[in-house]
């Protein structure tokens, strides 16, 4: 027994458990843990400066009947998708040349390029946007100065650009365009170069080895690249709070509203606990429909 | 699919990406106290007020202590979790790397209302520093750990073994050999943490009660107009401190990479 024991304990699991558990009991304690608790929260009833720990379905209930979360979770689920869509379709032309177009030792430095911006203070680049977009802002004002808009100009008033879906998703879709590029260049690179020329050594056209190879054999980073860009903006906070000027709330925004200047943390939770359910529901279908999809193609 | 037209592309998306950023500077040394064009001329007025802001100042520490703590707290931890996720097999690594790289797709405001309900209701402890550099290591944690897996994998096995070989203990075969031929990969996930933690927002936001970091301090200003030359001088400071940590951090991943004899596929993640 003892010497079973030392052996195990001299194992590889046993040693790669050890490495493990440090980051592993982090990750429990403070967010697998704190997760949780959101949810059991969302389960308990707010009362007048404590929360009741008692199961209730309330704040579902309240959460589900109200037509302004209806509203804006919508509202959230067709900006995010409106970012994805807009983020994948121009991150794949870059991936593509970084991949194809460049030489090896040249790449490392392009994606660093497109990464510096990406892990630039995120909370400045939104508000920069808001600065080039508001009404006496960077266009408008440059406009003004060359003689486009003003009394003789070509448009009467400056343009009316901030508190709209648009200038959300624009602000989202530049915030986040390097997250889009990175995983599908990962999956191009991982394409053996020798199918396409096989490819094309079989009479198949440039456009149609690219339709036929390297565009399924690049899915996955599409794949991911639509998850990783959708689920963080439908949860995005600061986008809406400043180019949206409050007007234009999403499901981040309904959330600190609850949990920090109302205080109802049970129904801060239950809304949480709902968008998220929605948002894995939609990726699920995706992620099947995708599978379906490339297997019909095959 | 033509190279050159997608090249032209590629430069007109970098400039899409940079344009913004370009921004900060310009009217960080303009004279003038809106964010408009024609500029008016040059000062460095927004920079001084910003020298003498006391807030300013002690959201400066803050961040600072923050980004310290959470990045050193971070890099020890992505360590542990690189090591044994790239030399080690055992039941269950896919699960517990899952939850530990989790916080790069989950939205940052689920993070930080989680911890602010846990510290506030089940803790019943008060909001400081403290609960926002236990935050920062949960969620710069997954990007340290995918610069460190770089530098661990590319790793020669054969390195250690001739090291055993030859007589060293496991724990000194890792302090003369690998830790040595990792250190760069360290540096730069320590830096990338550092860096995540200066600019980040939305936990902060939620776990400093009523300490200021700069990002929130930031975030507080946004809405006075008077504020805003001073904000996009101290932007330009953030963004070229970001820019400059990245850059050192570029150099020791490229030069870890080097050292371990690996071919160079780019990118930190």
């Amino acid at each position: 027994m003892a010497g079973k024991g030392e052996s195990w304990l001299r194992s590889e699991s046993a040693q790669g458990y050890a490495l493990i558990s440090p980051p592993f009991l982090y990750a429990v304690l403070l967010l697998a843990a704190p997760l949780v608790t959101i949810l059991a929260y969302s389960f308990f009833q707010d009362g007048y400066l404590t929360v009741v720990h008692e199961f209730t379905l309330q704040n579902y209930i309240a959460t589900w009947t109200d037509p302004i979360f209806r509203v804006i979770l919508v509202r959230s689920l067709f900006v995010a998708g409106l970012v994805t869509l807009i983020t994948v379709a121009l991150a794949f032309p870059i991936a593509y040349y970084l991949s194809f177009g460049l030489a090896p030792n040249q790449k490392a430095r392009w994606i660093f390029l497109i990464t510096i911006p990406f892990w630039t203070s995120y909370l400045i680049r939104v508000f920069l946007w808001k600065v080039i977009l508001g009404y006496n802002g960077v266009i408008n004002s440059a406009l003004e100065s060359i003689g486009i808009i003003g009394p003789n100009g070509l448009i009467a008033d400056p343009l009316q650009m901030l508190n709209s879906v648009g200038a959300i998703a624009l602000t989202l879709a530049h915030a986040y365009a390097p997250f889009a590029i990175l995983p599908i260049f990962v999956s191009l690179e991982k394409i053996d170069r020798s199918l396409l020329e096989a490819g094309q050594d079989l009479g198949e056209s440039r456009w149609r080895t690219f339709l036929r190879v390297t565009l399924p054999l690049a899915m996955p980073g599409v794949v991911a690249a639509t998850l990783i860009v959708f689920i963080p903006t439908v949860g995005d906070y600061v986008t809406p709070e400043l180019i949206g000027g409050g007007k234009m709330p999403m499901v981040a925004n309904l959330i600190q509203a609850q949990m920090l200047p109302l205080d109802n943390r049970p129904m801060g939770s239950a809304i949480a606990v709902s968008s998220l359910l929605v948002v894995a529901a939609l990726s699920l279908v995706f992620l099947w429909l995708n599978r379906r999809f490339l297997k019909v193609g095959k | 699919m033509k190279i050159p037209s997608l090249k032209i592309y590629a430069i007109a998306y970098l400039i899409f990406l940079y344009a913004p950023i370009f921004l900060l500077p310009l009217f960080a040394f303009n004279d003038g106290t809106i964010i408009a064009f024609p500029l008016k001329g040059f000062t460095t007025d927004w920079f001084a007020k910003m020298a003498e802001n006391d807030t300013l100042r002690h959201a400066l520490s803050n961040s600072l202590i923050i980004a310290l703590t959470s990045s050193a707290g971070a890099t020890i931890l992505a360590i542990f979790a690189a090591r044994a996720s790239t030399r080690y097999r055992f039941k269950g690594k896919g699960g517990i790397m899952g939850l530990i790289l989790l916080p790069m797709v989950l939205p940052d405001i689920l993070m930080g209302m989680s911890l602010l309900l846990v510290m506030l209701e089940v803790l019943k402890v008060n909001l400081s520093i403290a609960t926002v550099i236990l935050g920062h290591v949960i969620i710069s944690l997954p990007y340290a750990i995918a610069v460190l897996q770089t530098a661990f994998a590319t790793l020669d096995q054969s390195l250690e073994e001739a090291a055993v070989d030859l007589g060293e203990t496991r724990m000194s075969t890792f302090r003369l050999i690998v830790l040595p031929l990792v250190m760069p990969g360290i540096i730069s996930a320590f830096l990338i943490s550092f860096t995540i933690s200066l600019d980040e927002f939305i936990v902060a936001f939620f776990l400093a009660g009523n300490q200021p970091t700069l990002p929130t301090y930031i975030f507080s200003q946004l809405r006075f107009p008077s504020a805003i030359p001073v904000i996009m001088a101290l932007g330009t400071c953030l963004v070229a401190a970001s820019i400059l940590l990245l850059s050192v951090a570029e150099f020791f991943r490229r030069r870890g990479v080097k050292r371990t004899g690996a071919k160079d596929t780019g990118g930190f993640l």
